[in-house]
This record gives C-alpha cells, sequence and structure tokens, in this order.
C-alpha cells in the first residue's frame, strides 16, 4: 500500500525511539523545515528519500517497499536497444498519460521452415509515421519439436536495421532443459522467458535467476487470480524479481476482463503479488491485438507478419501512447521540399505533426520543387486551428511576413489548403498583392494539382 | 483471497430504440436498441451489457464519387439506386440502414421524399438519416425526410448547435430520434444534449455522436473523449447518458492509407488488405471506447467486426 504523509512521518527520524537518530529531528538538512513537512513531500512523491542522510534501514525498507512504482518496469536489452514496459500509473490514457508502448512480437515455431526468413523480414522491418519510425520489438520462437536452440541461434544474431526498433526475443517453452538450451543461444541478448507455470516453475526460476532474466509467470486456463497471485509470490521467493503476468485467458472478452482486473489490482489495490506487466496473445487476428494495445497487453504476441496488418497495428500503439497533453508538433517556418527555386509554388499548413507530414509526403513524392510555410497554430489540424482562431488571415499573414519568405520567391502566389477556403478574402486583405489559390481538400490530391500548377 | 476490485457505478446508459415496426406505426420488420450498459465496454464481471454495439452500413443518395474503386467495385452496380444499395448492405450484415444525403445540384425536398421512401421500401432495417452537413441543406432535406417518413423512428442527423433547432423540432414532430454531434469535447456533446432536450425531446430520442477521427488522423482524441463520456454517464451525469454513435468509415476511407492501393512503399503491404484493417482496427478501437452505433462502408470490414465475439 502506498503510505499516507502521517505514515510516513512514523518512520522519520522524529518519531523515531532510537534516541540517537531521534536528536535529528526537525534538522532541516532534507531542506524542509520538518520531518513532517518532508514526510508529506515524500507522500506525494515529489522528493527522494534519500535526501534525509538519518532513516533508520528499517524505515527505508518498508518506505522503499511502498515507494515502488505499483507496475513493476521489465527491461529487455538486444543488439544495444532496450524495451522497456511496465511502470503504468492509470487506467485511462486522459488521466495522465500511458508511458510504455506493449512490446509488439512476432511468432515463429522452431519447425517453421521460413522462420529466419520472417524473422529478418520482422527485424527489418520499419514505416514511416508522421515523422516517426514506427518498428516490430522482435521474435517470440516458441518451441514445438524442431532444434529450438539452433533456431534461437540463427534467428538471435539478426540484428535489426538502424530504423527498426526489433531484435528482441521471447522464448516459449515450458521445457526447463529446452529453456536453457535457449538461453544459452540467445547470447549477449536479455530475452523474456516463457513461461513458468504450476509444474515447472521451480526450474525456470532458477534459470532466471541464473541468466538474469525476465520470467513470465503463466497458469492455465480456468485458473484464478490467487493462483497467479500465489505462482508469482513463490516464483519471486525463488529470487526473480522481474515478473510478467500470464493469466491463460484467451478469447477476446474474457481478456479485456482479466487484464482490466489485473491493472485496476494493481494500481488501485496496490496488490504487490500482480504488480507486473502482462503478455497476451493476439493469434492471427488484428482487433485482438488491438485490443490487448488498448486496453492493458505490457507484451503482445502475434502471429503473422504481414505489413499490411502491421502498419496499421503499429499505428494503433502509437495514437494510444501518444500523451494527450501534448499534440505532436513541429517547427514552424519555411520548409523547402525538393529543391524549390523562387518559382516555386508556395503552400501553407499548420505545424500539427499529422498534417504536416501528410502534406510535406506528399509534395515531396509528387516531385515538384516547393516551399511549404508551417504557420505556428499550436500544434493543430488546419480545422480544429481555423475552428479556434489559430489558423485565421492574421496568422497566416504574420508567418509570411516574419519568415520573410516573400524574398525567396518571384511571385507571390500562395496556396491555401482546400478545408479552410473561406479565409480566402480576408487572405487578400490581410496580404495585399498576394494572389491567393485554394488548393485540394485532401493532401493525397496535391500531387495531381502541384504539377498542373507547374505546367501551367 | 484476492477481491476483484468493482466500481460502483451509479449510471447507466439510457436505452434507445431505433425504428418502429407496424405495432408501433411504423413499417420496420424489426427495431434496433443500443445502449443500457451499466459498466465499461466487455466488463461484464461488474454490470451489465444487455446489446451489442449495431453496424449501420452507409448508404448514399447518389453513387459516390469520391470513394476509391476498391470500395466501389465491392458495391458495384447496387450503388446505382439507393434502395438496392440498401438491400445489399442488409444482406451482407448491416443492423441499421445509414443513409447519407450529398451536396449535388438535384438535392431538394422531393428527391430527400423519394429517395428515403425508396430506402424504407428496400429493407425493413431501422434507417439513420444525415444531410450532408451543411446547415440549410441540412434543414431542408431533413425536415422533408421526417415528414415523409413519419413515425419510423429514424435517427436524424448531424444535429450540431448550429442547426439544431429546426431538425429537434420535425423530430419532435414526426416522432423520430436526434444525433447530437459536437466536436470531440465533453462539455460541448452535455450542452447539446441540453439544448435539445430542453426543446422537449425526450433524452430517449438522443444519440450522441462525439465525433471522431481515422486511426492514425486524430483517433486518440476521439476515444479518450469517448471514455470520458461513458465514465461521466456511469458516474451518473444524467445529461451525457446517452448511446454514442461514431463514423469510422467515413474517417477511415478519408486517409491516404485506404485509399492509394498498391502503389506504395513495401512497408505499407498489400493495398486491398490495408484498407479493411485501417476502417476495422479504426472501428474496433472505438468500440473499446464505448461506441454503440458504428458506422461502416466496406462489407468485409463488416464481417471482421461481426465476427469478433466481443461483440
Ligand atoms: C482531432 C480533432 C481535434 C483535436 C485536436 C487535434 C489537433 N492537435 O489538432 C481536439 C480534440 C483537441 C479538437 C478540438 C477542437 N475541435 Co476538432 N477535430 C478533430 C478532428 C476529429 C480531426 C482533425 C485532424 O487531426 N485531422 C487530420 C489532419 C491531418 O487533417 P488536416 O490538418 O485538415 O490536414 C489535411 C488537409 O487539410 C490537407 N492539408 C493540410 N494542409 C494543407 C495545405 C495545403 C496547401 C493543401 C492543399 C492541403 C492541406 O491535408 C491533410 C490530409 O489530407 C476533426 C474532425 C475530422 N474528422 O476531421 C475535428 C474538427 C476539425 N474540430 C472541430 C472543432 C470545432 C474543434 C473545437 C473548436 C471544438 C471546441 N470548441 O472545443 C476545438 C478547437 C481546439 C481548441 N479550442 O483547443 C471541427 C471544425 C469545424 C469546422 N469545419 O469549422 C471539426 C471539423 C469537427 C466537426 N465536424 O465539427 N479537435
Ligand atoms: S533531514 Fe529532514 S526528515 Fe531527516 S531528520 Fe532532518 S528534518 Fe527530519
Amino acid at each position: 500500500m502506498a503510505l499516507t504523509g502521517l505514515q510516513i512521518y512514523k518512520l522519520l527520524p522524529g518519531s523515531s525511539k532510537n534516541a540517537e537518530v531521534k536528536k535529528h529531528a526537525n534538522c532541516k538538512e532534507c531542506g524542509f523545515p520538518t520531518c513532517l513537512a518532508f514526510a508529506m513531500k515524500l507522500a506525494q512523491k515529489q522528493v527522494e528519500l534519500a535526501q534525509c542522510p538519518y532513516v533508520e534501514e528499517e524505515a527505508k525498507s518498508q518506505l522503499e517497499e511502498s515507494a515502488a512504482p505499483p507496475i513493476r518496469l521489465i527491461t529487455l536489452t538486444a543488439h544495444g536497444r532496450k524495451l522497456e514496459v511496465g511502470h503504468e500509473t492509470v487506467m485511462f490514457r486522459h488521466d495522465k498519460t500511458f508511458y510504455h508502448q506493449p512490446g509488439l512480437f512476432v511468432k515463429v515455431k522452431d519447425t517453421q521452415a521460413d522462420a529466419v526468413d520472417i524473422a529478418k523480414a520482422v527485424n527489418n522491418y520499419w514505416v514511416d509515421y508522421v515523422g516517426m519510425c514506427l518498428a516490430l520489438d522482435g521474435l517470440a520462437i516458441e518451441a514445438d519439436g524442431g532444434d529450438f536452440a539452433a533456431t534461437v541461434a540463427t534467428i538471435a544474431p539478426l540484428a535489426a536495421s538502424p530504423d527498426a526498433g526489433g531484435g528482441h526475443l521471447i522464448l516459449l517453452t515450458e521445457d526447463p532443459t529446452l529453456a536453457e538450451a535457449g538461453l544459452q543461444a540467445a547470447k549477449n541478448i536479455r530475452p523474456l522467458l516463457y513461461a513458468a507455470t504450476p509444474t515447472n516453475w521451480q526450474a525456470m526460476a532458477k534459470l532466471a535467476v541464473q541468466y538474469k532474466v525476465p520470467l513470465v509467470v503463466a497458469t492455465p486456463k480456468g485458473s484464478s487470480l490467487d493462483d497467479l497471485a500465489n505462482l508469482a509470490d513463490q516464483v519471486r521467493a525463488a529470487g526473480v524479481e522481474d515478473i510478467v503476468l500470464d493469466p491463460g485467458v484467451r478469447d477476446s472478452r474474457g481478456s479485456v476482463q482479466v487484464l482490466t482486473q489485473l491493472r485496476r489490482l494493481a494500481l488501485k489495490k496496490n496488490e504487490r503479488r500482480l504488480g507486473y506487466p502482462t503478455l497476451a496473445f493476439a493469434n492471427n487476428d488484428p482487433i485482438l491485438a488491438a485490443q490487448h494495445i488498448a486496453k492493458y497487453a505490457g507484451f503482445v504476441l502475434f502471429d503473422q507478419f504481414s505489413p499490411a496488418t502491421i502498419y496499421p497495428l503499429l499505428v494503433t500503439r502509437s495514437n494510444i501512447f501518444t500523451d494527450p497533453q501534448k499534440p505532436i508538433q513541429v517547427q514552424p517556418g519555411i520548409y523547402e521540399i525538393n529543391n524549390p527555386k523562387p518559382t516555386s509554388p508556395l503552400m501553407v499548413t499548420t505545424n500539427f505533426s499529422i498534417t504536416y507530414f501528410a502534406v510535406a509526403n506528399e509534395v515531396e513524392s509528387s516531385g515538384v520543387p516547393s516551399w511549404l510555410l508551417v504557420a505556428d497554430a499550436e500544434g493543430m489540424s488546419v480545422l480544429t486551428a481555423w475552428a479556434a482562431g489559430k489558423f485565421d488571415a492574421e496568422r497566416i499573414a504574420k508567418s509570411i511576413n516574419s519568415t520573410g519568405i516573400a524574398d525567396k520567391l518571384n511571385h507571390k502566389r500562395l496556396i491555401i489548403p482546400g478545408h479552410v477556403a473561406v479565409l480566402m478574402g480576408e487572405l487578400e486583405e490581410a496580404l495585399p498583392g498576394w494572389d491567393i489559390k485554394v488548393g485540394p481538400r485532401e493532401a493525397v490530391d496535391l500531387p495531381n494539382y502541384l504539377k498542373l500548377v507547374a505546367n501551367s | 483471497m484476492i477481491e476483484i476490485p468493482l466500481e460502483k457505478w451509479t449510471g447507466k446508459v439510457r436505452e434507445i430504440t431505433l425504428g418502429a415496426t407496424a405495432a408501433e406505426g411504423g413499417t420496420r420488420t424489426k427495431t434496433v436498441t443500443v445502449g443500457g450498459e451499466t459498466t465499461l465496454p466487455f466488463l461484464e464481471f461488474e454490470g451489465s451489457l444487455p446489446h451489442a454495439t449495431a453496424i449501420a452500413i452507409e448508404v448514399q443518395d447518389l453513387p459516390p464519387t469520391e470513394w476509391p474503386t476498391l470500395l466501389t467495385e465491392v458495391w458495384g452496380e447496387a450503388m446505382q439506386n439507393p434502395g438496392t444499395w440498401a438491400k445489399s448492405a442488409e444482406a451482407r450484415g448491416a443492423d441499421l440502414i445509414f443513409l447519407q444525403f450529398t451536396a449535388h445540384d438535384g438535392l431538394n425536398a422531393d428527391h430527400a421524399k423519394k429517395t428515403v421512401r425508396q430506402v424504407l421500401q428496400a429493407t425493413g432495417l431501422p434507417l439513420i438519416v444525415f444531410g450532408p452537413g451543411q446547415a440549410d441543406l441540412d434543414n431542408d432535406v431533413l425536415v422533408a425526410v421526417a415528414e415523409e417518413a413519419k413515425g419510423e423512428r429514424l435517427l436524424l442527423g448531424a444535429c450540431e448547435d448550429k442547426n439544431y433547432r429546426t431538425i429537434v423540432a420535425t423530430a419532435l414532430a414526426n416522432g423520430h430520434l436526434v444525433n447530437a454531434r459536437s466536436p470531440m469535447d465533453v462539455n460541448l456533446a452535455k450542452q447539446l444534449n441540453i439544448l435539445v432536450s430542453d426543446m422537449g425531446l425526450p433524452l430517449d430520442r438522443i444519440i450522441m455522436d462525439p465525433t471522431t477521427g481515422a486511426l492514425g488522423y486524430g483517433i486518440e482524441y476521439g476515444y479518450s473523449v469517448m471514455e470520458r463520456q461513458r465514465l461521466a454517464a456511469l458516474q451518473g451525469d444524467n445529461m451525457l447518458q446517452q448511446p454514442m454513435l461514431v463514423t469510422p468509415g467515413e474517417e477511415a476511407w478519408r486517409t491516404k492509407e485506404a485509399r492509394v492501393g498498391a502503389d506504395m512503399p513495401t512497408s505499407w503491404g498489400d493495398g486491398v488488405e490495408r484498407a479493411i484493417n485501417w476502417e476495422v482496427l479504426t472501428t474496433s478501437t472505438l468500440i473499446q471506447a464505448g461506441a454503440n452505433i458504428v458506422v461502416l462502408r466496406h462489407p468485409e470490414s463488416v464481417k471482421r467486426i461481426k465476427k469478433q465475439e466481443f461483440i
């Protein structure tokens, strides 16, 4: 349980029964006038316990326990990259934000002839989404009666392309002997080991400790959360600190329910035995994968590698995990696309990332040299900004004038987004001498439009 | 013993029925009821979820000129007439028909009446009817439609703060429902519900429409506004307890990812599959946030959303 300020105060020097410690009470060395004031700050997690040099050892461990995050952060490493999962603090993204995107893994079997090809494709896959490089996290390799260690040994060294984020591994086997062979084959990688079950947990826990890897604790279908908590507790008592939970529920409705329950138990009840991220299987079903992304999985395993499915899933993940308090923005100013000349067309748009990249990508792919003026619309889309008064004639005129774009051109023609055609009249007034042209409504139609403009 | 933490919700989403059978003063062969939830989507362990999300398929008054081919080719000839299109939509699994009027020279009261009559005759499903989205045209079209289909319990939209009066008045006079649309803002949604109900329209005849963006194009804003509206409903805010309608089909098919087809970087994958996934994942994500009615465009998306056991 997280402690209240008063409970914390009872553990600080001011309340100590030990005279040696008690004598420091209210010494202000922590930067606060009293131990109580410091306790209050600690309760709000605004200061570090280490700021008080006199806390007793026993009190320290109690306080640290209470300060530990409700959902443990689990880290995998591979090829110098880290994947961090967990540490979530809210049930809904609007309450604050979701911090760590779930790891997205593609599952292959050691009996699959094309396992290595898929692994290469997964590791090299990335897609550009509003200037961000979205990628998968790696492979989950399942022991299915093939040569598990050899498959792991072949896939493990396949570094991801520099753009991609992949290269991580999850080893799927309940057989401790195979697990150990797999761990040995996954050299220089910190994979996730799946899984400790009610029957094999002792051997699996031993491996996790020995190889210093995080371990999934899995209970079979039909188990209760008590079973899961007890198993996790046993594994922890055996020395494994980095635990991931699989409650064994596979259907979509059931998994939303159980993952919600686990998240609530960790966040609202501070149930330490279940304070870990979860792992969920999506099989071949993108709808299920998207559900796991939105509703509380820490690792999502998907059975198929197909860019037409992976791309929208990666975008789903990116959207759900965007910080709701800050729209993703680009720097306002002049962007030169395809080496524009003084005769090249000039367009204006807003500095909302999604908007900017939608337009910039089209202009670029059109091959037409162009100037793109990005107005400061406080990170809003064209229509949102227009409706909020952040993309009006005055603001556009201001960015034309302040950037000095006119000096780079031998014409005074400005193309505005089709959605704000209504701005035309006002812009003609605000920018005397300029010819205002209304472009297409959607950026997809820009290449054709620009080619027409360029040829006219 | 681990005790599963339950939220003690005090509120309930209103149960609303679209369509009226002959016995109820209309001509529909079936009606569709949405809402009634006493907890968040899928969490039956702490409340009841009496009705699945209803799927509406969009049909337009004229064959659309701006839809990409891979969408128009699945409907083919059926699109030539809104009645045959609606019939085809029913055959492909629609629970509701969403009739969208578009802005064109032939758009007038007569055209609106004729079109809605055709659709009513072609299908027994309840209807949602939307104007082209320009206040004056919407008023003309929706008043004509409301009169022509008196007693059918149509859902009329989009009813926004700038045009709600005329639409609400005609809904009141002719026994219909309204779709109250606000631009992704909890307070604006509540305010519009209040304005509409202050005109005398009972709350069991108002669906709210928080607007939405497609995957990759602002869905996260709509998603969070929907979650907040649903939480407010469950926490007992009487004026936010309306079921929610969203239009993921329209939004998804506007995106580049759904429109461009094959001629793209290999990381974008197969064009058809990508486009359908775009619509499907936009939709399923909004269902997670509490959507009660989703309006879709591609029959394959309808099939996949329906197949989901969660719905
Ligand atoms: C997401 C969203 C929001 C988010 C903001 C996200 C952001 N950072 O901008 C939030 C929830 C905060 C929001 C708030 C509001 N919103 Co809003 N919002 C939307 C929504 C759903 C999507 C907008 C979006 O991101 N589109 C994607 C981007 C890429 O589109 P885009 O910028 O237009 O760019 C495209 C084209 O314009 C074109 N393009 C862009 N630049 C250029 C340049 C040239 C030269 C050319 C040719 C083309 C071109 O290419 C792009 C791709 O095709 C739309 C509805 C919808 N579905 O479209 C409503 C919408 C824009 N919002 C609207 C409104 C009214 C508001 C609010 C005023 C409501 C309110 N009172 O709270 C506020 C204003 C903000 C404020 N006061 O703080 C209205 C605007 C109505 C109108 N036509 O006047 C809309 C249309 C909803 C509606 N139907 O009512 N909104
Ligand atoms: S450092 Fe602060 S908390 Fe520690 S004993 Fe001194 S006043 Fe109390």
